[in-house]
């Protein structure tokens, strides 16, 4: 086992975690300020795929494509929040749960209406190669861009949340709501931007993703539940926390699946190896989650006071 | 004059009932949306194809196909297999591409006596102990492409082979087969998530182990994403990939173009098969659908002649599933393929071929046949099979 492998394996996981992270934030901050589960955050991601899919089609540019799907993405995001989502905040989270999960259902069948079950978002013909990092490490350059791209991203974010006044307002609202509303800030039309923002952050990620994996009806609800787990590590409402918990989340499953199976293989048949290596993998997600729950019940970076 | 009447229509009746039927119902479920939908649409399209030029009869009948998506999903399959055997009472079921769903699906058709014909898979269990009398087999057993391919990779003589298959029963199946035929050493045998999209753990593995060549068993999307990232990641240039024939057929070289050429590939078919039923059934398809007919497409026309021929023999007395299923072990029909024949356990022995995707005349990307790997090629597990 080279440290080239090792190197090659983190690059993996970084670039799985920093896609993690931009459903993450969003579904971070939704659920920090609003105090709202929102299921259909995977949706959203979905949406943005298709949309970004069409529009790369329509202009004939990867980059066009992608850049007009993020806004047209946020629009629905804010439609969706003004329409629907603002009359379930005063509900427990029973009903949010039930309600967004019916928006799951809803928005995959109108996904398939109007796109079919899949559509194509082909990776753009200059970054489909290698690039020679190192001598012996040749990595995909479309994968370099993803890493490149979450962590502008990343930093973009953490710059907003933490220098600007509007990101003021954002810890506010999410460290203590009701002060924040006692002290004039217009909770409203907050709640709607960072909608938007978590949903323009959701389209990102789709269309970025699309073309290493598959644009298809319902494939936001199995990421979904990652980003769950990498709030929950992170700490509800923590942009911070969601960068951590999302690249530990992304490391651990592609060391997971790299290396467990020949860890296993020493001991254990092949079949049997390669088969409990990935579901070991996922599990070690699950129980970092518990080790966090158990010693930081408000997860590594909490956003509460 | 009363009973006179009814003593007509019970006459008619009775005729009526040991006569032809009027018309025949086919279910075909298959995988139609999702990543690995091109399989299941390119055996639809193969077998509608087929009844088309039938003048919409199968076996002289007008003929219903009532066609269902399992969306790459058991359950979803099996809701399907119900419905056509118990309520749409069909005559014969067909279609499915993925054995995991086909294991779900087909026990509704067997203890209702219902005749599967398939048109892909055929996992081991069905071949030996679990063989059944209502299983058809239109295309080849699940082992036999991996064993042709693991014929292939000796008579190279790679010494060093990796293998990658997804973690189900046709992924198991390919690797045994591989196996089998394989003289030389196993790096690894790594079994994936079936669906599984990202492959850059495994490429970052495949290349750390420098093997000799690297065989993977990826149907459908995963093959798509698995040869795309391994060209992005400049693997091609150093290991050598063997796949089976569907590995890079065309619904891969669509998506994937030029970076197929020179793919080595074992199948049981390959377009440019010069028989008269091959001949006919290319044109009429890149006639009909604009695009080169795949293994799956094959599989699919073959899939509705074997029914045509079986319910032509037994003069569309398709209630008659005894005889039915006796005229269809004859296979006394034209197959793509050229000749075969059905083993004890229905399914194929045949011979398989070496193919490589290059280039036709007309400068599109194709596979060719350049050799035979097996004659008249069984499968391993028909001695455990106690069907008569």
């Amino acid at each position: 086992m080279s440290w080239i492998l090792i190197l090659e394996q983190s690059l993996n996981g970084l670039q799985f975690g920093l896609m993690l992270f931009l459903l993450a934030a969003g579904l971070t901050l939704v659920f920090g300020i609003m105090d709202m589960i929102n299921l259909a955050h995977g949706s959203l991601y979905m949406l943005g795929a298709f949309l970004a899919s069409t529009f790369v089609q329509l202009t004939g540019s990867f980059l066009a494509g992608v850049l007009l799907a993020i806004p047209a993405t946020a629009v629905l995001g804010m439609i969706l929040e003004v329409s629907i989502l603002r009359s379930l905040y005063a509900r427990d989270h029973l009903s949010q749960v039930l309600a967004t999960f019916a928006l799951i259902l809803i928005i995959n069948e109108l996904v398939r209406l109007a796109w079919g079950s899949d559509a194509a978002l082909p990776m753009p013909a200059a970054l489909s190669g290698p690039v020679e990092l190192l001598p012996g490490l040749r990595y995909p350059s479309y994968r370099l861009v993803i890493i490149a791209v979450g962590l502008a991203v990343a930093v973009l974010l953490f710059f907003l949340v933490t220098k600007t006044r509007v990101g003021m307002r954002v810890r506010a609202g999410a460290s203590n709501r009701e002060m924040a509303l006692a002290m004039g800030v217009n909770i409203k039309a907050l709640f709607t931007a960072v909608f938007g923002v978590g949903a323009a952050l959701c389209a990102l990620a789709g269309s970025m993703l699309a073309p290493l994996f598959a644009v298809q009806v319902g494939m936001g609800e199995n990421i979904l539940i990652l980003a769950f787990v990498v709030i929950v590590i992170g700490g509800i409402g923590s942009i911070r926390g969601a960068l951590v918990g999302a690249v530990l989340v992304g490391v651990v499953d592609t060391i997971g699946r790299a290396f467990l199976p020949i860890l296993l293989g020493a001991f254990f048949q092949p079949r049997v190896a390669s088969a409990a290596g990935p579901a070991l993998a996922s599990v070690m997600i699950y129980l970092i989650m518990a080790i966090v729950l158990y010693f930081r019940p408000q997860g590594l970076f909490p956003a509460r006071g | 004059m009363r009973s006179k009447l009814v003593a007509a229509a019970l006459a008619a009746s009775l005729t009526a009932a040991s006569q032809a039927a009027e018309r025949i119902k086919v279910g075909f479920i298959s995988t139609l949306s999702g990543p690995s939908a091109a399989l299941g649409i390119d055996i639809r399209d193969g077998f509608q194809l087929a009844v088309k030029m039938n003048g919409g009869k199968i076996g002289g009948l007008p003929a219903e196909v009532l066609v269902g998506d399992d969306q790459f999903k058991p359950e979803v399959g099996r809701q399907l297999a119900e419905k056509n055997v118990r309520l749409d009472k069909v005559n014969f079921l067909t279609g499915m591409v993925f054995s995991n769903i086909m294991l779900a699906s087909v026990p509704v058709a067997f203890e209702n006596k219902v005749i599967y014909v398939s048109p892909n898979a055929a996992p081991s269990p069905l071949a030996g102990k679990q063989c059944n009398p209502y299983l058809f087999v239109a295309s080849w057993p699940n082992d036999a492409y991996h064993e042709a391919a693991g014929q292939h990779a000796t008579n190279r003589g790679y010494k060093n082979t990796y293998l990658i298959a997804p973690n189900y029963q046709a992924g198991k199946d390919s690797l045994t087969g591989f196996k089998r035929f394989y003289k030389g050493n196993v790096v690894a045998e790594v079994y994936t998530q079936l669906g599984q999209l990202d492959y850059s753990a495994e490429l970052a593995q495949v290349r750390a182990a420098k093997p000799d060549a690297l065989y993977i068993f990826l149907p459908g999307g995963m093959g798509i994403n698995f040869i795309k990232q391994f060209v992005a990641a400049g693997l091609s240039k150093d290991i050598p990939l063997i796949v089976p024939g569907f590995g890079s057929d065309q619904d891969i070289i669509r998506p994937v173009g030029d970076a197929m050429l020179g793919l080595f590939d074992t199948a049981h078919w390959a377009p440019d098969f010069d028989n008269p039923a091959n001949r006919k059934f290319v044109a009429a398809f890149e006639k009909e659908y604009k695009r080169i007919p795949s293994v799956f497409a094959a599989q699919g026309y073959d899939a509705a002649l074997l029914i045509d021929a079986a319910v032509r023999d037994v003069k569309g007395k398709v209630e008659d599933v005894e005889a039915v299923r006796k005229s269809m072990k004859a296979a006394r029909f034209e197959s793509v393929r050229g000749a075969f024949k059905f083993n004890k356990n229905q399914m194929p022995i045949q011979n398989y071929y070496l193919r490589v995707v290059a280039k036709d005349g007309q400068g599109r990307i194709v596979n060719k046949t350049i050799g035979t790997i097996f004659k008249d090629h069984g499968d391993a597990y028909v001695q455990e099979c106690n069907m008569k």
